[in-house]
């Protein structure tokens, strides 16, 4: 399914194929986007770069809103992005929506990263 | 008592904090944190300064700092917080069945909860002429202005007390120009610090320095001069000497009297419970007017962390207890370096090691007790401080270490810091952590900038300290010179995080004694205080589970760090390298034809020999691993996993002329038995064929040297961070005892070891005594440890082959496009 201008939502995979406590990546051109699943079955993305040292966030331990970087352990809330304090600095977060089981992302804000030069 | 609190609607409950001193505020800073908006905040302060650093007095005083510098929350602070401050008014009264303080000028203010943080008192002696102008106290600014002021009026300075503060004052006061006297009552400086060797080392230094001092003498009187003020002491004894400025440092009392005169129960400070509340349950008190298990702290440490409780259950978090602090302490004189710690004088029943060398300027003593160290006092040489602390602090068995104890822990190897032990010395440049890059300057600025007192919160903020540790006693130096901060800690039994109060031995038995499988059961049982863990615990959990149950508890790929989840090693740029097994480090021409093959198909950019024989292929993409593995069709070599990873040999009697066993076999015999056993940390072992020991087994978790007669088998040794040689356990004759034995010691680790700690943390802690018991003494238990250890691995399937043969978790490897 392709987005369009008045429908920017495309389903990306289903809840049940990102483990619970989990992540799985969406790959979009050069963006690797972290989808994560937290015990709850809320789904949260962000782009996969830990703001402290590019560390891929989806490779890290999922524990209540929150996922450990593989790194450094720097822990990032997954609905903001940012780094719990005193660490500091955020991961792009980018709008997901569930519906009938199935994981939806805002490509719109995808379209609007992929095309900047160099993720800050 | 109607204790019932309205939240998130109504009016907000009133919180009054009495006193505006730093364990107070701390509290109202970790409240904020945890709820912004659920108070109304009233602050008293009988000072007229904002919330500043008391410890810092002391080189305030010396001109070192000023007073601006050690304001630790400005007015801005409090406005920005909506905090009421009402500076230089004095708290009279407390109202209790009104609920409602009131200051000396009138003003009230009403409660829902009511914070005692009123600090202490100096003792001021009875003598006549005790309230003569000119004879003060040293306690806050005020009594450091009448110091100044004085110094530049006035030549003959006496402070009565050769305590911490008595001479922290004199320095000051000797800095500042005065002549200055010391009038002690014991017969040595810091008594209660101090034993007397160290105790006359200082002495001498500082009257190096030009300070003099009167010892055993009491004060008689203060004598009035002829303007009305102090004009001489005069002692019991008859003697007498001059004195413009008379400072009383002889000890501090709790500063109880508005509590008592609320009828809160008092005794040697405000009695509180583990949460910091009164025999009144709307009053909290903390600081050093509180008196907790019937102590009253006055080190910054402790305080601190009662703010912490404090504040969690004004939050109504309703988590955590303050449960008592060990402290010691560390002399505020610039070119001074003193540290003392517990019971230091020791007595019956305990044994002292001593280093004295009174030319230097340096001793040492170390009290012992049942093979722990129970107190030390250090002079002219403290660099070890911390470290001795923290034996003392987590008891410790220093009886493998008593020989070279003495000499630090650097004499056990520590790498990583340019064999620098001096923060003094270092410039802003220069790195104290190795591990995160991060140089002095970085961590005073941060201490300064950001308030830090102590070592978790540098840790915290800088990350030094925060990897593998061996910069501790440095950042708690700088630590100590730039903040004032302590030593002082609360005694760890270690609870395995921040989610829970438990201890590792305490989960570990409930999942033994109740048949806990799962994680989410083991947090339930045991109320976990968060829904999942942290990614502290659950690795923890996991590994405990499938050690306990092996075949039972299923484990938890989401509960595994990457490399465990992946098994293979994450690298710094997202890539993977892959270690296949080499058994005993032997290969043969068609393996390394494989390898090669797959390096130029998968266009791996990298590949390295290992410290521990194997060849390591780096910069692999994840989603090629499985296929990696597939071709490589070699055994996984688990060199990202907490578990046995290699058995490094040398080519023994096959081949060396020196050779007296074949160590070679004997490794892979070892390896093959032991393949695919998790295990609290990494386990590396080795084999070498004839004592000149190529093989390296000396730093090894299980070192096998073949001699003429049979194997010497050596454990907990450790070629990391800190190089620690393996201990001799025992020598047997046959291959078949060399696997039993080391299998039944590995066993016993993975049993009682805490995760993440090495063997050698582990016999760190036990005693080879203990673990000789257990396997040497023993023999119907050994066996049964290694029947266990091969029952466990009979359940182990080798990882690679799942995913790369059977498809297992393939979700892992998949990236979904998009």
């Amino acid at each position: 399914m392709k987005p369009t201008d008045m429908n920017p939502w495309v389903a990306i995979l289903e809840v049940g194929d990102i483990p619970k406590l989990g992540a799985r990546v969406v790959r979009h051109g050069s963006l690797d986007i972290a989808v994560f699943r937290t015990a709850d079955d809320e789904i949260f993305a962000l782009e996969d770069r830990c703001p402290h040292k590019g560390g891929p966030l989806s490779q890290g331990i999922v524990h209540g809103k929150k996922v450990a970087c593989p790194m450094h352990n720097w822990n990032i809330e997954l609905d903001s992005g940012c780094a719990v304090a005193p660490d500091q600095g955020c991961a792009r977060e980018f709008p997901v929506k569930v519906e009938d089981g199935r994981v939806w992302l805002d490509f719109a804000a995808v379209e609007r990263v992929a095309v900047e030069p160099a993720a800050a | 008592m109607d204790m019932s609190t309205p939240m998130g609607h109504g009016p907000k409950m009133k919180l009054v904090m009495v006193g505006n001193g730093m364990a107070g505020v701390r509290t109202l800073e970790e409240l904020l944190k945890l709820a912004p908006d659920l108070y109304d905040i009233t602050v008293f302060g009988a000072e007229p300064h904002p919330n500043y650093n008391r410890i810092l007095l002391s080189p305030v005083l010396a001109g070192e700092q000023t007073v601006d510098d050690i304001v630790l929350n400005p007015l801005d602070w409090y406005s920005d917080n909506h905090i009421t401050l009402h500076l230089g008014k004095t708290v009279v009264k407390i109202d209790r069945s009104a609920r409602a303080v009131e200051a000396a000028d009138g003003t009230r203010a009403e409660y829902d909860r009511l914070l005692l943080a009123t600090g202490s008192n100096p003792f001021i002696l009875p003598v006549p002429g005790a309230d003569l102008d000119g004879v003060i106290s040293f306690r806050d600014i005020a009594d450091v202005d009448a110091m100044v002021r004085a110094s530049s009026q006035y030549r003959h300075a006496v402070v009565i007390g050769g305590g911490l503060l008595g001479l922290e004052a004199a320095n000051g006061l000797m800095k500042r120009g005065m002549d200055v006297t010391v009038v002690h009552i014991a017969p040595w400086l810091m008594e209660r610090q101090l034993d007397e060797p160290a105790a006359r080392l200082l002495q001498k230094s500082l009257e190096e320095k030009g300070m003099k001092f009167l010892l055993q003498k009491q004060t008689a009187e203060l004598v009035k001069g002829e303007s009305g003020r102090v004009c001489a002491i005069q002692f019991k004894d008859g003697d007498s000497a001059p004195a413009d400025l008379v400072v009383m440092a002889v000890g501090i009392r709790p500063n109880t009297e508005l509590a008592e005169a609320s009828g809160l129960h008092c005794n040697r400070g405000i009695v509180v419970n583990d949460t910091m509340q009164t025999f009144d349950p709307r009053i909290y008190s903390i600081g050093e007017c509180a008196a907790h298990r019937g102590i009253a702290y006055g080190l910054v440490a402790p305080l601190f962390e009662q703010a912490k409780v404090c504040a969690n259950h004004l939050a109504h978090y309703g988590i955590g207890r303050y449960q008592g602090s060990i402290t010691s302490t560390k002399l505020k004189v610039t070119g001074i370096d003193l540290f003392s710690a517990g019971d230091f004088i020791g007595g019956e029943g305990t044994e002292a090691i001593l280093y004295s060398d009174p030319i230097g300027g340096v001793y040492k003593k170390l009290v012992i007790k049942d093979n722990k160290l129970v107190g030390g006092v250090m002079y002219g040489d403290t660099v070890d401080g911390a470290w001795y602390f923290s034996l003392l602090r987590d008891g410790k068995n220093i009886d493998e270490l008593r020989d070279h104890l003495m000499f630090g822990q650097d004499h056990c190897g520590n790498l990583g810091h340019q064999g620098i032990n001096k923060a003094a010395s270092m410039t802003d440049d220069m790195e104290v952590c190795g591990c995160n890059g991060v140089c002095k300057g970085d961590i005073v600025k941060a201490i300064r900038d950001k308030g830090l007192f102590t070592l978790e919160d540098v840790r915290k903020h800088t990350k030094a300290s925060s990897s593998c540790g061996s910069c501790t006693g440095l950042v708690e130096q700088i630590l100590a010179v730039t903040a004032g901060g302590d030593y002082s800690a609360t005694p760890k039994t270690k609870s395995v995080c921040g989610c829970t109060d438990h201890t590792h031995e305490e989960v570990r038995a409930a999942i033994k004694q109740n048949k806990l499988l799962t994680i989410p059961q083991v947090m339930n049982f045991m109320e976990w205080r968060t829904p999942n863990g942290c990614a502290s615990c659950r690795p923890a959990l996991n590994y405990y589970l499938i050690a306990t149950w092996p075949g039972e508890a299923e484990d938890d790929p989401q509960s595994r760090f990457i490399n465990e989840r992946a098994h293979a090693n994450i690298q710094r740029d997202g890539t993977y390298s892959v270690i296949p097994r080499m058994w005993g480090g032997n290969t043969t021409p068609s393996e390394l034809r494989r390898i090669a093959d797959v390096v130029d198909k998968y266009s791996i950019p990298a590949v390295h020999v290992t410290g521990g024989q194997r060849i390591d292929l780096l910069g692999i993409k994840k989603e090629d691993l499985p296929k990696v593995w597939a071709d490589l069709d070699m055994p996984s070599g688990h060199a990202y996993g907490k578990a046995l990873r290699t058995v490094k040999t040398c080519v023994g009697s096959e081949w060396c002329r020196f050779g007296t066993q074949n160590s070679t076999q004997m490794g892979i015999d070892l390896e093959k038995t032991f393949f695919k056993m998790w295990a609290p940390h990494k386990v590396k072992l080795a084999v070498s064929g004839c004592p000149r020991n190529c093989a390296e087994v000396a730093i090894k978790d299980v070192g096998i040297i073949g001699v003429d007669s049979g194997w010497e088998i050596y454990v907990a040794g450790n070629g990391g961070i800190k190089t620690e040689v393996a201990q001799f356990l025992v020598k047997v004759k046959t291959p078949d005892e060399v696997i039993e034995f080391s299998g039944a010691f590995l066993q016993l680790y993975r049993e009682e070891a805490r995760y993440l700690d090495r063997t050698v943390h582990y016999v760190a802690r036990v005693g080879l005594d203990y673990v000789k018991k257990k396997i040497l003494d023993d023999a119907d238990n050994r066996r049964a440890l290694y029947e266990r250890l091969l029952f466990a691995l009979s359940v182990e399937r080798d990882p690679w082959l799942e995913r790369a043969r059977e498809g297992k978790l393939k979700h892992e490897f998949e990236t979904v496009a998009a």
